[in-house]
């Protein structure tokens, strides 16, 4: 869901540099407030390093970031008070337990002492993890790990939390639990700023995407913004024996065919208008030498749209 | 300085429940002390007792005046347990069998050789499972000689000078008694020196000293390599905050060890630390220059692996060369200069002016050695330690 309102966090032309590498190069977004924000693409693709200039733990070689109308620098103390950072490696304190380490991130940020063992317990309800509250960290499995991370980040209710790749590494039972519990936090309206290089969470959680590849963003906006700049373009996915190698060749000679690539068990294609190409391609593939035993289309996605900009696949 | 404190005490909780931190600060450095203390207590204190034989042939007044006089006095001081031997050969025996650590032989004749100014023989035979008894034993035989020559030299010089002279019994006791012009007394060193059961608690407590502050500072590098110290750095709080939380840890972690090793060591052990006030200026010090010192190895190091060996290795190496095992002083020369490098030979040479009775200001030197080096080093530490903030 898409909200109106003031930006919570604008960032403009953000550039860095390491060395040689230009690992940002000209980045800017807005999200407002209640809005999800994901910056999806492959590793390396310099989300971790835009997000470390956006909670001021990296000096930026050039642009602007204002986080709740105050400006970020490494040094600001405001700006940062108004995000909670969730980064991608656990950052739990492992031989303290989960109260104690959410308490000591809480008087971090500032809460009054009297204030500090309510929120404490609030958020321990929210994670899950009243019922272990006295257990050391070292102790929980890594789904609780996790949570506990995303729990620190909550403890002083940010304007604006930032998520690095949270689900990393994570069961599919906690990646449900976890991507549910930023859905809620964006209801309540939050804004969230998330990365991430699977395809379908950026398309669950995310109002707006911006998709970055080589520390460019190469395009931003709804689902159905960005895959309508790759057209009617469907996912065809064969599964077929006999000559594939002669049935890919003649997949590639149709108007309607964009790009064509073999897999274990078939061909995958990228097609034009896929409803109604779809009989013409199948009389190539079977003239060529291919039996086809099932065909699977699908819409275009933000994978599709990767591909599209990049010209490879996210986790090529 | 809220946020440090914050950080400060948050380490703190964790490095009591890490028992390593425990072992380090306060258990191996007071086991250590005890040991050293009770093993090496006889050798340092004084109270070793050389065990001797007496063979007197002669029986005249150069060897009674040997045996009363000499060996006598070092018996009553519990020096030397003297077995009298009825011959030479049997003295021999009892060396050559390990009984004793040496035999003094005086062989008859010994007395009237001395009088009449002709060459006379006191020998000594060393076990040669004894060589300190041995060597000590050597240098008693050979101060008496030489106090022996020194009167016939002047009785001599009496007559030589004064043809008159005729009673060289009477001219050989007075010089004899004459005073000695110039006497040597080495005030510095009995009142600069610890105790035995001091010297080690204060040796031990410096040496692991080193130990115990590394796990405050090395902390930053353990947060670095664990991903916190991001979340630390993105928290509303200054970056200087983190540091001083780090080296508030450390200075605290050293300033409790300390503390408690003193207060354990006097009840258990029965150091003898000194004036309270004189004291804690020192601890104070060497708490501050060994924060300093790890501090500054630590922003050398990539990673907390790489800054433990380092620090190990730097605390060794300042712990020997400062006398933390035993008193570089003593030794001299070079080794006793280059020990003045080391915030360990300044932490124990303070401790020392106040073993001598003097009051607190007696410190001070070897306080402001300790806080120069905490000034070098911290200053230099600081002006690095902003680099391992950085992603």
């Amino acid at each position: 869901m898409q909200r109106a309102g003031p930006p919570v966090l604008e960032c403009t032309a953000l550039r860095k540099r390491f060395g040689d590498l230009l690992a940002v190069d000209g980045v800017g977004f807005t999200i407002a407030g209640g809005e999800t924000y994901g910056l999806l693409g492959p590793n390396g693709a310099g989300k971790t390093t835009t997000i470390s200039m956006v909670c001021g733990l990296l000096e930026r070689d050039g642009g602007t970031v204002t986080v709740a109308g105050r400006p970020m620098t490494t040094r600001s103390v405001e700006a940062k008070a108004a995000i909670g950072y969730i980064p991608q490696e656990l950052a739990i304190y492992p031989d303290l337990t989960a109260r104690e380490n959410l308490a000591f991130f809480a008087r971090l940020y500032g809460l009054p002492r009297a204030a500090v063992s309510t929120r404490v317990a609030e958020v321990l309800d929210v994670i899950g993890l009243a019922d272990r509250a006295g257990d050391r960290a070292s102790e929980f499995s890594g789904g609780m790990k996790r949570r506990l991370n995303i729990g620190i980040g909550l403890l002083h209710r940010p304007r604006l939390l930032v998520l690095d790749e949270p689900t990393a590494g994570v069961d599919p039972q906690s990646r449900n639990s976890i991507l549910g519990s930023i859905e809620e936090l964006s209801d309540s309206g939050m804004a969230v700023l998330y990365t991430t290089h699977y395809m379908e969470e950026a398309e669950r959680l995310c109002d707006r995407v911006g998709i970055i590849d080589g520390g460019q963003l190469k395009a931003e906006g709804t689902r159905r913004e960005l895959v309508a700049l790759v057209g009617e373009t469907d996912r065809v996915r064969l599964s077929a024996a006999g000559e594939l190698e002669a049935g890919l060749a003649a997949c590639l000679v149709l108007p309607s065919v964009r790009e064509a690539s073999r897999h274990d068990d078939g061909l995958d294609l990228l097609v034009d208008g896929a409803a109604a190409a779809l009989p013409g391609l199948l009389a190539a593939l079977g003239a060529a030498g291919v039996t086809v035993r099932s065909v699977d289309v699908a819409e275009p996605n933000l994978e599709a749209v990767f591909l599209h900009l990049t010209g490879r696949a996210l986790r090529d | 300085m809220r946020a440090a404190l914050l950080i400060a005490g948050k380490d703190l909780r964790e490095r009591l429940r890490d028992r390593s931190a425990i072992l380090i600060a306060v258990v191996v450095p007071l086991a250590l002390a005890a040991i050293f203390s009770l093993t090496l207590h006889d050798v340092t204190s004084g109270s070793i007792t050389f065990e001797y034989a007496l063979a007197d042939e002669d029986a005249g007044p150069v060897a009674t005046a040997f045996r009363e006089d000499v060996l006598g006095e070092l018996e009553r001081d519990g020096l030397v347990d003297l077995t009298v031997a009825s011959t030479a050969a049997e003295a021999r025996t009892l060396a050559e069998r390990d009984a004793v650590g040496a035999a003094f032989v005086l062989p008859a004749g010994l007395s009237a050789a001395v009088a009449s100014g002709r060459p006379a023989t006191l020998s000594v035979i060393g076990s040669a499972d004894a060589p300190i008894a041995a060597q000590v034993a050597g240098s008693i035989a050979d101060g008496f000689v030489a106090e022996l020559n020194a009167v016939r030299l002047a009785v001599a010089t009496a007559i030589a000078s004064d043809g008159g002279v005729t009673d060289r019994a009477a001219l050989a006791a007075a010089a004899a008694a004459t005073p000695r012009p110039i006497e040597i007394r080495d005030v510095s060193v009995e009142r600069r020196e610890l105790d035995t059961e001091t010297f080690y608690a204060a040796g031990m407590a410096v040496f692991f000293l080193f130990f115990t502050v590394q796990f405050g500072i090395t902390s930053l590098l353990d947060e670095r390599r664990d991903g916190t110290l991001w979340r630390l750095v993105a928290a509303p709080i200054a970056r200087s905050s983190i540091l001083g939380g780090k080296l508030l840890t450390s200075f605290a972690l050293g300033l409790a060890s300390m503390v408690v090793l003193v207060v354990t060591t006097s009840l258990t052990l029965g150091a003898e630390w000194g004036d309270p006030a004189g004291v804690a200026l020192v601890l104070l010090a060497g708490v501050l220059a060994a924060t300093g010192v790890m501090a500054l190895i630590a922003t050398i190091a990539k990673t907390a692996e790489q800054a433990g060996y380092a620090q190990a290795v730097a605390a060794l190496t300042l712990g020997l060369l400062g006398g933390a095992f035993f008193p570089v002083a003593r030794v001299g020369g070079a080794i006793a200069t280059l020990s003045l490098l080391t915030p360990h030979a300044w932490f124990l040479r303070g401790l020392g002016e106040l073993a001598g009775g003097d009051g607190p200001w007696a410190v001070l030197p070897a306080v402001g050695a300790m806080l120069a080096f905490a000034a070098v080093t911290g200053g230099v530490a600081l002006l690095r330690l902003g680099r391992m903030v950085e992603p």
